[in-house]
């Protein structure tokens, strides 16, 4: 995984609340069977005014000039504003691929859902929590100032907007050394594989017609 | 001290390992498996060189792929193709256990699972797919989770999770006649929003659930997600057991009678205490349309389509004028004038043989309107097709009009042949009313099977009672 550290960049505001995954990255797209190449479909009925379909070649799409991802400078943006429940819907983590494949290393939002939070923090993306006034600061700040930029620290655990103003954030603090780290999360546990084993051979006892 | 939540029994049951930060290393004893987010997951395992720790807790079919008609011809999306050749290929090579789509036991993953024992209570259940939470209704901790976590389950037959908060959804009282499992959950979003249930697992309780059968129950658990929570479950009684005893993959004999006794105290203890308690009035909830393009914009059969103007968050104003505009539907529309394209009855919130039952009921002797275009029955697994066809159910929709397909996710989220054109409306058992979700364009109604049935034969949404006699 790509640690997390500091991220200064452009922030795309994405004035909308219950983003949901198929909204991210919709359905004909989960028939990849690869990680990668997400990006280009990210948000595609929003971004583009045909339909789109997998393998198509994306220079002869028409874009969509009112989606914010479309305009510049947003199109060069690394952290996404949203509203509250971002990622809600679906558990595909494809939708975490295409926000990263995009350029993204941030989102903020009031609150996101449960599965998406657990994948973006697996896959670099940061995930912030800031109060929605907190928010709504960033949002016009950025109507007022396109192309300001935002910088998200993980270390610090704050947010500063263009205007300096510094907002803090909380993460757990097992999340937030695997990110700062980019660990691989399989080799950390497989070191309490012995514990692992240990539980199978309880289970085998107490509970034996779970072993099948 | 308090008693005991469902919720800690089973999570207290599946602790390895506690990090002094609350971080849980719990075991994982079954993972279902399906081809969209899994090949990922068997690449990384494979590029790191590990191998599945417990094969025997995985099940793997295809289902959101598959098409459900003229299947002797194989899948004729070539992507769609290698992705579902992709998980036959992982599974084989590893010894997986595997229903491919010519098997009489494929079906949605949701709906096999329990039809195949292959989910118990008291097991902690996972699947790369976020309506994990269905198997919750047999008294399991059961939940959806992302492809990198799959590649975890596979490689340590274990997750790192937090314990979330736990919620009691109790809805107490009778229901009124004609109103289902699917109602109630819907009800149950509309008053917690899609966000309500975000940070708990809930538990649903209350004389109205337990008078649910175990597959009204997997209705209702399948949407826990829809509210915001990744778990939804409910307490084991004599009627979970009676569902086990018999399943295939479910222990026999003096094994299934130790593992009742167990089973049994998998409910909350009378002076557990909950993070958070909602209580419904079973009497008050009517059968639910959805109106907009989130599954809590529901209203009921008799309500009317809301107005942006009379709502006081400016917020939640505007996502529901984008709502109602996406929906081509006008502000204090009643919603039986609303008139559906499209009929889906099928997912794996409702395609099992009572959901099959109910639709059959209403339809018999009737006929599709001419309105509909289409009105489809797709079953969630190749026995519950079998099972129907014995109870003459699939010549009750072949002889009214509507089509008798294969099992599968289908138009739920349209990732095979069928789904919705540009600005079609369906009337669909699904769980999902996103834009698109169906078919970029569609515009997606979820309702219970019977009132999908009912909208099929009078063409616009009405109550079953008040249909003309058949």
């Amino acid at each position: 995984m790509q640690a997390f550290t500091v991220e200064k960049g452009i922030v795309a505001p994405l004035d909308r609340s219950n983003v949901d995954t198929d909204a991210i990255i919709p359905k004909q797209y989960l028939k990849s069977v690869k990680r990668t190449g997400f990006g280009p479909n990210a948000f595609d009925d929003w971004r583009y005014l045909d339909p789109g379909e997998p393998g198509m070649d994306g220079s002869k799409r028409r874009p969509n000039p009112d989606f914010v991802l479309n305009q510049a400078p947003f199109d060069e943006a690394t952290i996404l504003l949203a509203r509250k429940n971002f990622g809600c819907g679906s558990s595909r983590e494809h939708a975490v691929w295409a926000l990263t494949d995009f350029g993204f290393r941030a989102v903020i939002a009031p609150s996101f859902a449960d599965i998406f939070f657990s994948n973006s923090c697996k896959n670099g993306l940061l995930p912030v929590v800031l109060a929605e006034d907190e928010v709504q600061s960033l949002f016009d700040q950025v109507e007022a100032n396109p192309g300001a930029q935002v910088e998200v620290n993980l270390e610090a655990l704050t947010v500063t907007a263009p205007d300096a103003t510094v907002f803090r954030f909380t993460l757990d603090e097992d999340r937030r050394h695997r990110l700062l780290n980019g660990l691989d999360d399989i080799a950390l546990t497989l070191q309490f594989a012995e514990d692992i084993r240990a539980y199978e051979e309880r289970q085998r006892q107490e509970r034996p017609w779970m072993a099948s | 001290m308090a008693g005991k939540t469902l919720y800690d029994k089973l999570w207290e049951a599946h602790v390895v390992r506690e990090e002094p930060d609350g971080s849980t290393l719990l075991y994982i004893d079954r993972h279902l498996v399906h081809e969209v987010t899994s090949p990922q997951a068997f690449e990384g395992l494979r590029l790191a060189g590990r191998k599945p720790w417990r094969g025997d807790s995985v099940l793997a079919v295809p289902d959101h792929n598959v098409p459900t008609e003229n299947r002797d011809q194989g899948i004729a999306d070539p992507v769609s193709r290698i992705q579902v050749e992709t998980l036959e290929a992982n599974v084989t090579s590893l010894g997986l256990k595997f229903f491919p789509m010519a098997d009489v036991r494929q079906g949605i993953v949701h709906v096999i699972g329990p039809e195949q024992g292959a989910t118990l209570p008291g097991m902690t259940v996972v699947c790369g797919d976020s309506h994990t939470s269905t198997h919750g209704a047999l008294g399991a901790l059961a939940f959806g989770i992302g492809t990198s976590e799959v590649e975890h389950v596979l490689a340590t037959q274990c997750l790192w999770q937090k314990k979330t908060k736990a919620m009691q959804v109790r809805v107490e009282g009778e229901l009124r006649p004609g109103v289902t499992a699917k109602d109630v959950v819907l009800a149950i979003i509309g008053r917690i929003g899609t966000a309500g249930g975000t940070g708990y697992a809930i538990e649903f309780a209350g004389s109205a659930i337990r008078s649910l059968s175990v597959e009204g129950r997997m209705s209702v658990c399948n949407m826990s997600i829809e509210a915001g929570a990744r778990a939804g479950m409910v307490a084991v009684d004599e009627e979970t057991i009676e569902y086990v005893r018999g399943k295939p993959q479910a222990p026999t004999g003096e094994m299934f009678e130790r593992a009742a006794e167990y089973w049994r105290r998998l409910v909350s203890d009378p002076d557990a205490e909950f993070d958070a308690v909602v209580e419904l009035d079973a009497a008050a909830i009517a059968p639910q349309v959805s109106w907009g393009t989130s599954p809590e914009m529901v209203a009921p059969i008799d309500g009317r389509v809301p107005d942006p103007a009379a709502e006081s968050d400016p917020v939640r104003a505007e996502g529901m004028q984008r709502a109602l505009e996406y929906m081509g539907l006008k502000p204090n529309t009643p919603m039986t004038e609303i008139r559906p394209d499209k009929v889906f009855i099928g997912s794996c919130t409702n395609s099992r043989i009572e959901d099959l039952r109910a639709a059959a009921e209403v339809v018999k002797g009737r006929k599709k309107a001419d309105n509909i275009t289409l009105a489809m029955v797709v079953p969630g697994s190749g026995l519950v097709k079998q099972q129907a066809e014995q109870e003459g159910l699939d010549r009750i929709f072949l002889d009214a009009g509507f089509e008798w397909r294969e099992p599968g996710c289908s138009m739920c989220l349209a990732m095979n042949a069928d789904r919705l054109e540009p600005g079609e409306r369906c009337a669909s058992t699904s769980n999902r009313n996103f834009e698109g979700r169906q078919g970029q364009g569609g515009r997606t109604h979820l309702v219970s099977p019977s009132l999908a049935a009912a909208a099929a034969v009078a063409g616009h949404f009405i109550e079953p009672s008040a249909l003309k006699e058949a």
